[in-house]
């Protein structure tokens, strides 16, 4: 019962990003594409997230610390 | 909520009118939808004009192309690739009177809306939310159609000449007599189509050299016999009278625009209801205003005749003003009636001038017996001249069904648009992929409903337009209002930020909006 809820609950979602967009509307060919699309920009999004995020947050972390402590680190 | 204060005295009760704002968020989300649409736009139409896909609109032959273009394509766009997508929310087949409950001949599409094939399946008893039928007289039994086959059977069904012809019934003059006394006004008649009424008459009544005041959101037939009379057009904001007000002393200061002579006339025209917000004009302001400036004022009631008002007499009789204030009454008797055709009431001189001046009755066929006889019974009820309450009933109903209607849907939490005592009521969608989706789920629970997108709103502002009805009972709306708040929550149309406590059957007043939870 709780699975049939949570696939019913993923299935609104979906019906609200296609009315949302507009794909509602839109022949299945150009849904398939559309889909595509979007799926492509999203991940590649998430990638450059993955893989600038944690760098970038740990430069702006030792920058700030270098201002307000003014100690260098010790690397032992 | 713009909340409207009483304006010193010229209005007897509360006027309560509000158009909520789109929220943010849904504005820039429309945006991105149409957005959306308009490249999928651009790229079919880049394929049918490279022949990878048939073209299925009109086109000129092979043997044409050359010469000047018969199609503009363009002007075209937003048809082909917005409207043809959802075309199965319009112009739906019905095979019954269009009563509270209607059948509707079901369709199905297979080349997604190009062409349509019924399927033998009629859908029964589908809950009509879109018809004008205020009063409930669309009825195929009862006293008016039992009247109306009687005429029928006596003068038959056409007339076949114009009224300064042959074609002047001594049912016309009955009619106009009735219509002058329901209104209170010394005189009027009537016309065979209620968009002819205002398109043919209003060049009658004004030409060049004069000034015409309309508002924002003027009908098309309104529009359409302004242009034609050739007078000057100016147009306020939607029922705001400060803007008008302004109009007019600009006009009566300045004068004509280049030799400076004052207007020969001054007309302002208004709508009763005004059909698309369900807003209902400020009536009172309208006409002191009209006294100041010494100008004339043309109302057009089509939808507010005999549904509102306590005994349907229409927005004159709402806000309590003499009829003989107003100079040009004009009306149809599709909505309330349960016919067709229109009227125009006014002083004796003015209808006088009509009969020989207008368009109409010079060159348009006048009204079918059994048409005016459905008239003469249906008005008849509506004072209670036939001896029964029904008329009275039936007006109390239209009332108490609006109210209901509206209180419920405002609790619910959609963005409902106009004055509170308005049987039109516009509930906003603003998504283009929620206005096909909308209509098809209504169907689907046995409700049919009209939904409105560009060009006959602004862009972002797609509504869905119930329109009550006597006919309906308290179950139907109950109904009604289940099916709807469903929809609401699958398609997530439940908008609004003001969430009003609910009443409980308070008069409505001022102090109700401090309960306002924002």
């Amino acid at each position: 019962m709780d699975i049939k809820r949570v696939k019913d609950y993923f299935y609104w979602l979906y019906f609200q990003y296609l009315l949302i967009t507009c794909s509602y509307v839109l022949e299945p060919w150009e849904q398939s594409m559309f889909h595509t699309i979007t799926v492509t920009v999203f991940a590649m999004v998430l990638y450059t997230a993955y893989v600038f995020i944690p760098i970038h947050v740990r430069l702006a972390f030792e920058f700030f610390s270098q201002m307000f402590g003014g100690q260098p680190e010790s690397t032992v | 909520i713009h909340h409207i204060v009483q304006n010193g005295g010229l209005y007897k009760k509360p006027f309560n009118e509000a158009f909520e704002e789109t929220p943010m968020l849904v504005a820039v989300l429309t945006y991105v939808g149409y957005g959306v649409l308009t490249l999928f736009g651009y790229l079919r139409d880049f394929l049918r004009q490279w022949k990878i896909e048939k073209c299925q609109n009109a086109t000129e032959r092979e043997e044409q192309k050359d010469f000047v273009p018969l199609y503009q394509d363009f002007e075209n766009f937003y048809n082909r690739n917005l409207y043809m997508r959802i075309r199965d929310s319009w112009n739906r087949p019905i095979c019954s009177v269009p009563g509270a409950k209607v059948d509707v001949i079901e369709r199905v599409s297979h080349d997604y809306n190009w062409t349509f094939t019924y399927t033998g399946r009629v859908i029964k008893d589908v809950i009509n939310m879109g018809s004008y039928n205020y009063l409930g007289f669309a009825q195929n039994n009862g006293a008016c159609q039992e009247a109306a086959a009687e005429v029928l059977s006596q003068y038959g069904a056409g007339v076949c000449s114009t009224r300064q012809e042959m074609g002047n019934l001594d049912k016309h003059e009955e009619l106009e007599k009735l219509v002058a006394r329901f209104l209170g006004v010394e005189s009027a008649m009537t016309y065979g189509m209620g968009f002819a009424t205002n398109s043919m008459n209003i060049p009658a009544l004004v030409g060049k050299g004069c000034l015409i005041l309309s508002d924002e959101l003027n009908h098309a037939s309104l529009v359409l016999g302004a242009r034609l009379s050739g007078a000057t057009i100016r147009i306020f904001k939607h029922n705001n009278m400060q803007s008008l007000e302004k109009l007019l002393k600009d006009a009566i200061v300045h004068g004509q625009p280049r030799t400076r002579r004052p207007w020969k006339k001054i007309l302002i025209l208004v709508e009763g209801i005004y059909s698309m917000e369900g807003s209902i004009v400020r009536l009172p302001e309208v006409i002191a205003l009209k006294k100041k400036y010494k100008s004339y004022l043309y109302l057009d009631e089509a939808h507010s005749i005999g549904a509102l008002g306590p005994t349907g007499r229409g927005v004159v009789e709402y806000f309590g003003l003499n009829p003989e204030d107003v100079d040009v009454l004009m009306g149809t008797f599709t909505k309330s009636f349960g016919a067709a055709g229109g009227y125009i009431g006014g002083k004796k001189e003015l209808i006088d001038y009509l009969r020989t001046h207008s368009h109409s009755a010079v060159y348009a066929t006048s009204l079918s017996p059994p048409v005016v006889q459905q008239i003469i019974t249906s008005m008849k009820c509506i004072m209670g001249e036939d001896g029964t309450t029904l008329g009275k009933a039936c007006v109390q109903q239209l009332a108490e069904n609006t109210r209901y209607f509206r209180r419920r849907l405002k609790e619910m939490g959609f963005i409902i648009y106009g004055n509170e005592d308005s049987p039109v009521v516009p509930l906003m969608l603003y998504m283009p992929a929620k206005i096909g989706a909308f209509g098809r789920e209504m169907l689907k629970r046995n409700i049919g409903v009209v939904v409105v997108g560009f060009p006959a709103t602004p862009i972002i502002e797609s509504r869905a337009r119930f329109c009550l009805s006597a006919a309906h009972t308290k179950e139907i709306l109950d109904t009604a209002l289940k099916e709807i708040s469903e929809v609401g929550d699958l398609l997530q149309l439940k908008y609004s930020r003001h969430r009003l406590v609910p009443l409980l059957d308070r008069p409505f007043d001022e102090t109700t909006y401090e309960e306002t939870e924002d």
